[in-house]
């Protein structure tokens, strides 16, 4: 049995859900190119996931097994709702900004993951430490990813120019493609890399060797 | 983990249809707790919304602030102006619809309120026309002080929406702001971009036959000459969206747009 530190701590480097897992990266190329509206995502994630699983697991011993995964998928999809609804109430422009991606949050693989993995198996406390932690680990990578591309690409971080543009009479030229999702890629396989250089234990055996390359005469 | 308690089988039947039904009562409850509560809030950041790019696109508010510089407010600001419906087919201020709950958008969806356009007609390629729009006037003693109409059009990747404001004189351009565009983000999406729209104030939207005459050009004609007084710099990398932007302009101000109301607008004051 993990100890709850462990639950907590395991998913932010250790376990990481993007780096490690590879999952949810739709939203961390969809959000990331500006810093607020990473952290509201963020924000939305973390509390979606750790009430979740909470929820969840409070309900894991009467749920039937043949109808479990409905009963997950609409206890997430409520709490997104009500995140959505409140959004649009308190942070209109972010709302805007966010569009569809909070609605996603829903098929989010990080949030289903961890509710059919972990919820469905431990009590309702050491579930929302992991959902909690889970959801920290997603936040951790989505924002290193708002710290490359909002500078890179638009000059500023929260809003706040920090290298004034050629556009805006400043000297730094902008990389348009920071603005665009593939960048988030190019940026999350080298954090991929970065985690796997420092924690050797994360690199994957290879599936399979690769031939040397033969002539057809050695092949005969 | 022994079953403890015989008569309850969590498997059943019983049990699937109770969990079901009390999960969805539940959770209905929670959301519809949640939509009903926050609606009016939403309702309300939804007007400031449109309000708040009324004004930015007249030039009245800045872009990264919700006060002018005097410190007047959104809705202070915003009360200067009268909502009015015109008529586009005739051109005059028509009482059909309620211009507080009209939205012009949805009406051009709907065959019984308005008119189909042929391709040649089509320029900005927004497929439907509606009989009714809005105009948004400002109004000063002995006539109008600003006018804002609004306009949409076809860019590259999608429509972009916006509003255009003119000056009292009704032919040249306040400016013009967009608040729904998908344009590539660094091409196309730089129609947003604060340096690019301040071009806009002062252009002229009409030659002397009083065709629209607006054109983005990669290149200015010779400051002073005629033809400079309509030019706006194209944006580079970005040809779909500019000649967008310059259809749905002319569009708008043309005879099919709102170009009889600027008219009969002109001619009454």
């Amino acid at each position: 049995m993990a100890t709850p530190k462990e639950v907590l701590v395991d998913p932010i480097f250790n376990n990481n859900p993007i780096a490690l897992q590879v999952l949810g990266i739709c939203s961390a190329l969809a959000v990331t190119v500006n810093m607020s509206t990473t952290l509201v995502m963020c924000a939305a994630v973390i509390f979606v996931t750790t009430l979740s699983n909470v929820a969840v697991s409070a309900v894991r011993n009467r749920v039937p097994t043949n109808i479990r995964i409905i009963v997950q998928m609409t206890i997430i999809a409520s709490l997104v709702i009500v995140v959505d609804q409140v959004l649009q109430a308190v942070a209109y422009d972010i709302s805007k900004s966010l569009s569809v991606f909070v609605g996603l949050i829903i098929t989010n693989c990080i949030v289903m993951g961890r509710a059919e993995a972990f919820a469905m198996q431990n009590g309702p406390w050491l579930s929302a430490l992991d959902g909690f932690g889970t959801a920290l680990g997603y936040s951790v990578m989505l924002v290193g990813v708002a710290l490359v591309r909002e500078p890179l690409g638009s000059g500023s971080l929260m809003g706040f120019e920090i290298l004034p543009r050629v556009t805006d009479g400043g000297w730094y030229p902008a990389n348009g493609m920071m603005l665009l999702a593939p960048s988030a890629f190019f940026i999350i396989g080298l954090f991929i890399w970065a985690i796997r250089g420092w924690k050797k234990d994360q690199v994957e055996e290879a599936d399979y060797e690769i031939a040397p390359n033969l002539q057809y005469k050695e092949v005969m | 983990m022994p079953e403890s308690d015989k008569s309850f089988d969590k498997e059943g039947l019983g049990n699937i249809l109770l969990v079901a039904v009390s999960l969805c009562l539940v959770c209905a409850i929670v959301v519809s707790t949640a939509a009903v509560l926050l609606k009016p809030q939403q309702k309300l950041n939804q007007e400031l919304d449109q309000k708040q790019n009324i004004l930015r696109a007249a030039g009245m508010l800045p872009e990264d602030s919700n006060v002018d510089p005097q410190g007047r407010s959104i809705d202070e600001l915003f009360g200067q102006f009268t909502v009015r419906a015109v008529d586009l087919r005739t051109g005059r201020f028509t009482d059909e619809v309620d211009p507080a709950s009209y939205d012009p958008i949805k009406a051009a969806k709907d065959p019984a309120r308005s008119m189909e356009l042929s391709d040649t007609q089509d320029i900005a390629t927004i497929g439907r026309r509606e009989n009714v729009s809005l105009v948004y006037l400002k109004e000063s003693e002995g006539g109008v002080d600003k006018l804002v109409i609004p306009v949409r059009g076809y860019g590259l990747w999608g429509t972009l929406y916006g509003y255009l404001a003119i000056e009292g004189d009704l032919s040249t351009v306040a400016g013009l702001g967009f608040y729904s565009q998908k344009e590539t983000p660094g091409l196309g999406g730089e129609v947003d971009n604060p340096a690019w729209k301040a071009q806009w104030h002062g252009v002229s939207l009409f030659d002397q036959s009083g065709k629209p005459a607006v054109r983005l050009v990669k290149s200015r004609s010779p400051e002073g000459s005629m033809a400079a007084g309509y030019e706006v710099d194209a944006l580079s990398g970005a040809t779909l969206t500019t000649r967008g932007v310059q259809n749905l302009v002319q569009f708008w101000t043309g005879d099919l747009g709102f170009g009889l109301f600027l008219e009969n607008l002109k001619s009454t004051t």
